[in-house]
């Protein structure tokens, strides 16, 4: 090859097409997807809880995309059913994951409607999961001599009620918690009219 | 029309069209021996090996393995690449300084979130600690330090040599990488302390970003700038790679960038045009660019087949810009998108092939060369595990294969076969030629150098046996219905502890690289036969 302008110009067509196809041609289906009917905005305290979810990297081990039954018994575990592009009309940045080191949260808020487990939960993972890998939050959590008027105070089983103290759960810890609560998506889904393509099915 | 057929006629339009395009860019095809392959040597040398990463009793080892006469190369061309070698030493030597800082930086944060994996309990009254952040530093500290500093350092090292000219705007390409590298450090401190715009491969902030735009440019510009003074008529493989990666990566970048234009299903195909694209446009080529020079250039012979690394390069452009769309599959995003994206994740087989073909009847019959060359030892391995991984990736596309390794550790280790396994160990290789002409004296241990191959090559073997198992029984188990969803955990744990031993053994090897690195910047350590230019390659009398 002796020109250079020829292998830029070649380099950027590829890429146009490459841009076209999966940032530009997605952009035009679905810009006009409206919400799935009963998906309601976040409230203020759930976007910050999103927010908590986000800064920790929840996302990295926990998906929100269950699959379609044909393909994995997602269903089967309780992830709910296949989502749609319509339900994640208020997701900014969206969080659909890559692992599921730990379970599917399309639905925890359904799953696990207690938001005592939640906390508990998030402040010491294998009180509830024994043999979990999910990280303990201490630092969401603060550990005082007696609760005050007000304070949260995490239910614990009792071997894991710090000595001479309570748990008490900070604004980002009932934030994201809130989130979590509001992570309930068993509304039946429209019918996928722009995202079911015949092919290859 | 329905889209099924859409898509099909353009694909075909669009191959016919690629081969109408790489023939067009041909001169002579048929030509068994073609000028353009041998550009990188100059009149004479042709059968010399080069091996500046060795003293020089091992590189008259290298050359006796070749049995080719030695040919005196033409003085003068030699001193137009003594003078471009000098021209690009001070940048390159900063870029690859930030990178070994960088690889270690991410050597710890990763082996720390490895640790954590099976240890939850570990270090977790720390926020900057935890999983999430200290794992995500890791990323970024990798894809945004050690992997473009490294591969941008050799770049703009390569270039002046294959163009036989010297570099434009030394000065600039600092400033740049300092401006980059400032950014960098915002970032990486802004996710410990919780800013991220919480994408991934994406987390570091959009106003961060705009250094990156600048230090980028700055560091791309010259480049761009000492193609236009070239003294050579063909532009060698590897400026092709190089070139096109470059430009690549800037659209890449402000495209994923651009705010408030992503939404919901549509942001998460574009997180994966860029997370996919940002190894397949631009790390992949800039290490492919240095296979494709030290190759060559340490055993003193040329490409095989330059033809095949013209189709190479132009599917490789051509299909891998919409693979990305695999990562999504069985996920609530438009049917015809994942096919595609399945579809030309097959296709790579034909560059991957290309590419493995060329270097395999390149090297045949001088395999020997390893026994004396470290570049060519990381090098070659580098360039096998490119082709490793680029299969497994085709067939981990496939639907059948998805549905089992997707959301679980196989796809973690995947990508670290195609990013360590391949990019970081061919970087390693260029790192071990072109530091001693940077600096203009050898690698005061040798020794070490064998000691951070062996390290990195077992701990990596190690790395990638336990996570793809790990990742296939964690598969598998969640495919079962009747097996509850702890049981995909607890299978995982033993291989997760393997994997930590895995990264402890290359964390250990990257402490030796690094040290080795840092003796030789500071001039520490015996002086061995001085400036590795143009040392005799016969004992002089």
């Amino acid at each position: 090859m002796e020109n250079e302008v020829k292998l830029i110009s070649g380099a950027m067509v590829t890429l146009a097409i490459a841009t076209a196809s999966l940032v530009v041609l997605p952009y035009l289906q679905l810009r006009h997807e409206p919400p799935t009917p009963g998906l309601k905005p976040y409230t203020d305290a759930q976007l910050r809880g999103r927010q908590v979810y986000i800064r920790e990297g929840c996302v990295y081990c926990h998906s929100q995309q269950p699959r379609d039954p044909s393909q994995a018994p997602d269903d089967k575990r309780g992830w709910g059913r296949p989502s749609v592009a319509g339900d994640y009309y208020y997701d900014s940045p969206h969080l659909l994951g890559t692992m599921r080191t730990g379970p599917d949260l399309f639905n925890i808020g359904a799953r696990q409607p207690s938001a005592d487990w939640q906390f508990g939960h998030l402040y010491q993972p294998r009180a509830y999961t024994p043999g979990s890998i999910m990280p303990a939050y201490p630092y969401l959590f603060e550990i005082r001599k007696q609760a005050e008027t007000g304070d949260k105070v995490v239910a614990l089983p009792p071997q894991f009620v710090p000595v001479g103290g309570v748990v008490v759960a900070t604004q980002a810890a009932q934030d994201l918690v809130s989130y979590l609560l509001a992570l309930d998506r068993t509304f039946p889904a429209l019918a996928p009219v722009a995202v079911a393509g015949p092919a290859s099915n | 029309m329905d889209i099924p057929s859409l898509l099909l006629s353009s694909f075909i339009i669009a191959v016919t069209g690629l081969f109408f395009f790489i023939w067009s860019l041909r001169k002579g095809l048929l030509d068994p021996d073609p000028a353009a392959a041998k550009v990188i040597f100059s009149r004479g040398e042709i059968g010399r090996v080069e091996e500046p990463a060795v003293p020089g009793g091992t590189e008259r080892d290298l050359q006796r393995t070749m049995a080719v006469l030695v040919g005196e190369p033409d003085a003068k061309e030699l001193q137009t690449r003594i003078a471009a070698d000098a021209s690009s030493a001070r940048p390159a030597f900063v870029l690859l300084g930030f990178a070994v800082f960088w690889l270690l930086v991410a050597s710890l944060a990763g082996l720390t979130s490895s640790i954590k994996l099976h240890e939850p309990d570990w270090l977790t009254q720390y926020a900057w600690l935890s999983f999430g952040r200290i794992r995500t530093i890791h990323l970024n500290a990798v894809a945004y330090g050690w992997a473009p500093m490294a591969a941008l350092g050799i770049a703009l090292w390569m270039l002046p040599r294959l163009l036989k000219t010297t570099l434009e705007g030394a000065r600039v390409a600092i400033g740049g990488a300092i401006l980059w590298n400032i950014g960098l450090a915002i970032g990486i401190g802004g996710i410990a302390a919780g800013i991220t715009d919480g994408m991934e491969w994406l987390e570091i902030p959009g106003q961060v970003g705009v250094l990156f735009a600048l230090g980028g440019a700055m560091i791309g510009l010259p480049l761009v700038f000492t193609l236009r003074r070239r003294k050579v008529e063909h532009l060698y493989v590897s400026v092709w790679y190089m070139g096109a990666a470059l430009f690549w990566f800037p659209v890449l970048y402000i495209v994923a960038k651009l705010p408030n234009l992503h939404f919901g299903v549509e942001q998460a195909t574009m997180n994966w045009w860029f997370g996919h694209n940002v190894l397949g446009l631009f790390y992949t080529p800039l290490s492919l660019a240095a296979v494709y020079y030290f190759l060559p250039k340490v055993i003193g012979r040329p490409i095989q087949s330059y033809n095949l690394s013209l189709i190479g390069f132009w599917c490789l452009a051509f299909f891998y810009g919409q693979v990305g769309g695999h990562h999504l599959v069985g996920g609530p995003v438009p049917e015809w998108l994942i096919t595609l994206s399945i579809v030309q994740s097959i296709m790579m087989i034909v560059p991957v092939v290309a590419f493995s073909l060329n270097q395999h009847l390149t090297m045949r019959g001088h395999f020997a060369a390893l026994r004396h060359s470290p570049t060519l030892r990381f090098v070659v391995l580098g360039g096998m595990m490119y082709t490793l991984s680029s299969i497994q990736g085709s067939f981990e596309a496939l639907r059948s294969v998805n549905t089992v390794t997707h959301f679980t550790h196989f796809t973690v280790a995947h990508a670290h076969l195609g990013l360590y396994g391949f990019v970081t160990l061919v970087m390693f290789g260029a790192i071990y030629f072109a530091m001693p002409r940077i600096v203009s004296r050898e690698w005061p241990f040798p020794t070490l150098i064998g000691v951070h191959f062996w390290l990195v090559t077992i701990g990596f073997a190690i790395y990638f046996v336990s996570l793809t198992t790990a990742g296939v029984l964690q598969g598998m188990s969640m495919l079962d219905a009747g097996k509850p969803f702890m049981e995909s955990v607890r299978v995982t744990v033993p291989w997760l502890e393997g994997r930590s031993v895995g990264g402890a053994l290359m964390t250990l090897g990257h402490l030796a690289f690094a040290a080795h690195f840092l003796l030789m910047a500071l001039g520490r350590g015996p002086r061995r036969s001085g400036a590795a230019y143009l040392r005799p390659l016969v004992p002089t009398a």
